[in-house]
């Protein structure tokens, strides 16, 4: 068993010791905490002109990664929060996602970037932000929520071997969580996390963890989920999800983020357009409330649903009576704002 | 350093081209064949010819929306840049991009966009890329005097002194930000080289009409550069004679005079050089004249192979999103 941050530690020593085109930088990327860890290790390895820390330039650096992979290179670059990204967008969508379009399939930007998504300890309006929906608007990049320390290697090892862009999304409190690696090239297809009849439950990222223990809960009361981790947003992947709303006819669609434009009302939209008259109910998106995420302790309780409304979600799509103490019993024992004792801020 | 006359014949050669096809898209654009924001550098025709002198086809090129001149005097395909205009499957970018997004990666033209500043960083990239692989290769990156108003031309010129990397920044100061005149947008008193050199480059300025001093001033940078001691900023006054974008002259709309623009027609680069090659009897005129005639017979086929080409499949608009499709 390793943890979500030594599996990625270790997918950057794999690509970056069998290919020394490789090249990975970001602001901190070589400091005292190297990038929650995941980075220990790289700088002493694969040395300074490989391995570097940046200017605080979120624009610049983009495009001087485009640059790079443009001149043969194939560089990873990390935001411990996406909350800064948004400064690069110019580079990311006007030349990331469109130059291999835009010059006639010529040359195509294998860049792989990392950013991080805060939550919980008050991480606030601008520390907290899931914009995948963003990213998955724009043709051209590839989008990966990877819920697993098995599937946060695969994805870092696929997207540098990869010739377009990808853009890689770790959930914060996912960074503690372990499991066993399992080399795999289907990144892009959703992961069955288990089988089920009566409801087919599609989560992103995070939301995997806390969807699970809401449905092996249920599963003893008689409700079968079948749930799906959407470990790639964009482009999205759904023949499996269309043939398991076709067999349950119940679709509830986890999204990490708002709920407008998002990528769970999407894949709401195309289950209704593919399978409507499969639905025995309408579908149901659980998603943020609309306004920016509070910063105080007091504030934030709520803000995100956790294992216990997943399952009440679930038994109202289901309409199955379930004891409300079970679903009570749901809410953490620990604090809200943290995903357990391993997390002890500050971001 | 001491060039030779025909190398002098070269530098005049290749402005004489460059506005010719220029001309020739400008006289064309009204037939409604040519569907797409084209913006024209008649009168800089000497920064693009003087600054490619002293490059090698391995050194790169990026550039901007006015891109053209850029193009074509690193020796980018002719035919390429005409069919993309045409938005024929022949065009250097296949059609998907139009004059705004040339490519000719056999010439080291790396790519030219739309948005201002977007190519700066990409360029600097690129020229890790090079320090990295211990090339001696130089990037140059192409920008205007609106670009020094982009953060990202700060971001990536600190990483390029921070780094020492072999990039010159070719700035082509022709005093406009579309129809906004310079110190609108700037303090007046402030010299767009001394902000570069406030960063970290090495800086030069000059006569971007000059095509003779830029040569120069660009080959001495270049070979800077190659040993390790860029970056470099050269900032060269020159100035656009038609509108912003389009085939048009423009001086009646209101943002410059009449007045202004026959002053810098009076600095024509090439009318300039070519009277010093005739005073210095390096040039006669039916050696130009033979010249011009190759170019028109040139641009002749090419425009009449463009518009003789059909267009683009449409089922095809689809492909090319990923290099590798889902």
């Amino acid at each position: 068993m390793i943890s979500y941050t030594e599996a990625i530690n270790l997918g950057y020593k794999e690509v970056m010791r069998s290919d020394p085109k490789v090249v990975a930088f970001g602001l901190g990327i070589n400091d005292p905490k190297r990038i929650f860890g995941t980075t220990n290790g790289l700088l002493e390895m694969f040395g300074a002109q490989r391995v570097f820390d940046t200017p605080t330039s979120e624009n610049g650096m983009t495009g001087i990664g485009i640059g790079m992979a443009l001149g043969g290179f194939k560089p990873i670059m990390v935001h411990q929060r996406l909350d800064f990204f948004l400064l690069a967008m110019d580079q990311l969508v006007n030349s990331a996602a469109k130059w291999n379009y835009m010059f006639g399939g010529q040359q195509s930007v294998p860049i792989t970037i990392r950013l991080i998504t805060g939550r919980g300890w008050g991480q606030g309006p601008t520390h907290s932000q899931s914009l995948h929906s963003w990213f998955a608007h724009i043709p051209g990049l590839r989008v990966y929520m990877p819920s697993t320390p098995s599937d946060a290697f695969n994805c870092l090892v696929n997207s540098t071997h990869d010739p377009d862009p990808c853009i890689i999304i770790e959930h914060r409190w996912l960074h503690g969580s372990s499991g066993v690696i399992h080399r795999s090239k289907d990144m892009d297809l959703p992961r069955l996390v288990v089988k089920g009849s009566d409801i087919t439950v599609v989560c992103l990222s995070y939301a995997t963890v806390e969807a699970q223990r809401a449905v092996q809960k249920l599963n003893k009361y008689g409700i079968s989920c079948e749930v799906f981790d959407m470990r790639c947003v964009s482009p999205l992947s759904l023949e499996e999800v269309f043939r398991s709303v076709e067999q349950t006819g119940r679709l509830l669609v986890l999204d990490t983020s708002w709920g407008s434009c998002s990528v769970g009302s999407d894949i709401i939209r195309r289950v209704c357009e593919r399978s409507f008259e499969s639905l025995k109910v309408a579908p149901k998106l659980m998603s943020l409330p609309s306004h920016p995420e509070p910063t105080s302790f007091g504030l934030t309780r709520g803000f995100h649903y956790t294992s216990r409304e997943i399952a009440e979600s679930i038994v109202k799509l289901v309409g199955k009576d379930v004891p409300l103490n079970v679903i009570t019993n749901l809410y953490a024992q620990m604090h809200h704002d943290v995903p357990g004792d391993w997390f002890k801020g500050p971001f | 350093m001491t060039y030779s006359a025909e190398a002098s014949l070269a530098l005049l050669m290749m402005m004489l081209r460059v506005r010719m096809v220029e001309e020739r898209i400008a006289s064309e654009y009204s037939k409604g064949l040519i569907r797409c924001p084209t913006h024209l550098s008649i009168g800089q025709e000497a920064v693009a010819a003087g600054v490619s002198a002293g490059l090698t086809l391995e050194d790169k090129v990026v550039s901007t929306h006015r891109a053209h001149a850029h193009y074509l005097a690193k020796g980018g395909d002719l035919r390429g840049l005409i069919c993309e205009l045409y938005g024929k499957e022949q065009g250097c970018s296949a059609g998907r991009g139009g004059s705004m997004h040339l490519v000719d990666l056999k010439a080291g033209f790396y790519g030219s966009t739309a948005i201002v500043g977007n190519t700066i960083p990409i360029g600097v990239g690129l020229a890790y890329a090079e320090k990295i692989s211990y090339s001696s290769n130089t990037v140059v990156i192409y920008i205007g005097d609106a670009a020094i108003e982009e953060g990202v031309f700060y971001e990536s010129l600190n990483f390029a002194a921070l780094h020492r990397l072999p990039v010159l920044f070719v700035c082509e100061n022709n005093m406009y930000s579309v129809y906004t005149p310079l110190k609108e947008r700037q303090p007046e008193n402030r010299r767009l080289e001394d902000v570069a050199a406030g960063i970290g480059a090495r800086c030069l300025s000059g006569d971007g009409n000059d095509v003779e001093q830029v040569r120069n001033l660009s080959a001495f940078a270049v070979s800077e550069c190659r040993v390790g001691r860029g970056p470099f900023f050269l900032k060269l006054d020159t100035y656009r004679w038609r509108e912003h974008c389009g085939p048009n002259y423009d001086n009646h709309i209101g943002y410059r005079t009449e007045g202004e623009f026959l002053e810098w027609k009076e600095k024509d680069p090439i009318e300039r050089f070519l009277l010093k090659m005739k005073e210095s009897e390096k040039i006669s005129g039916q050696v130009i004249e033979n010249f011009r005639r190759e170019i028109q017979a040139e641009i002749d086929a090419e425009i009449a192979f463009a518009e003789a080409q059909p267009y683009p499949d449409p089922k095809t608009a689809s492909l090319n999103v990923f290099k590798v499709s889902p």
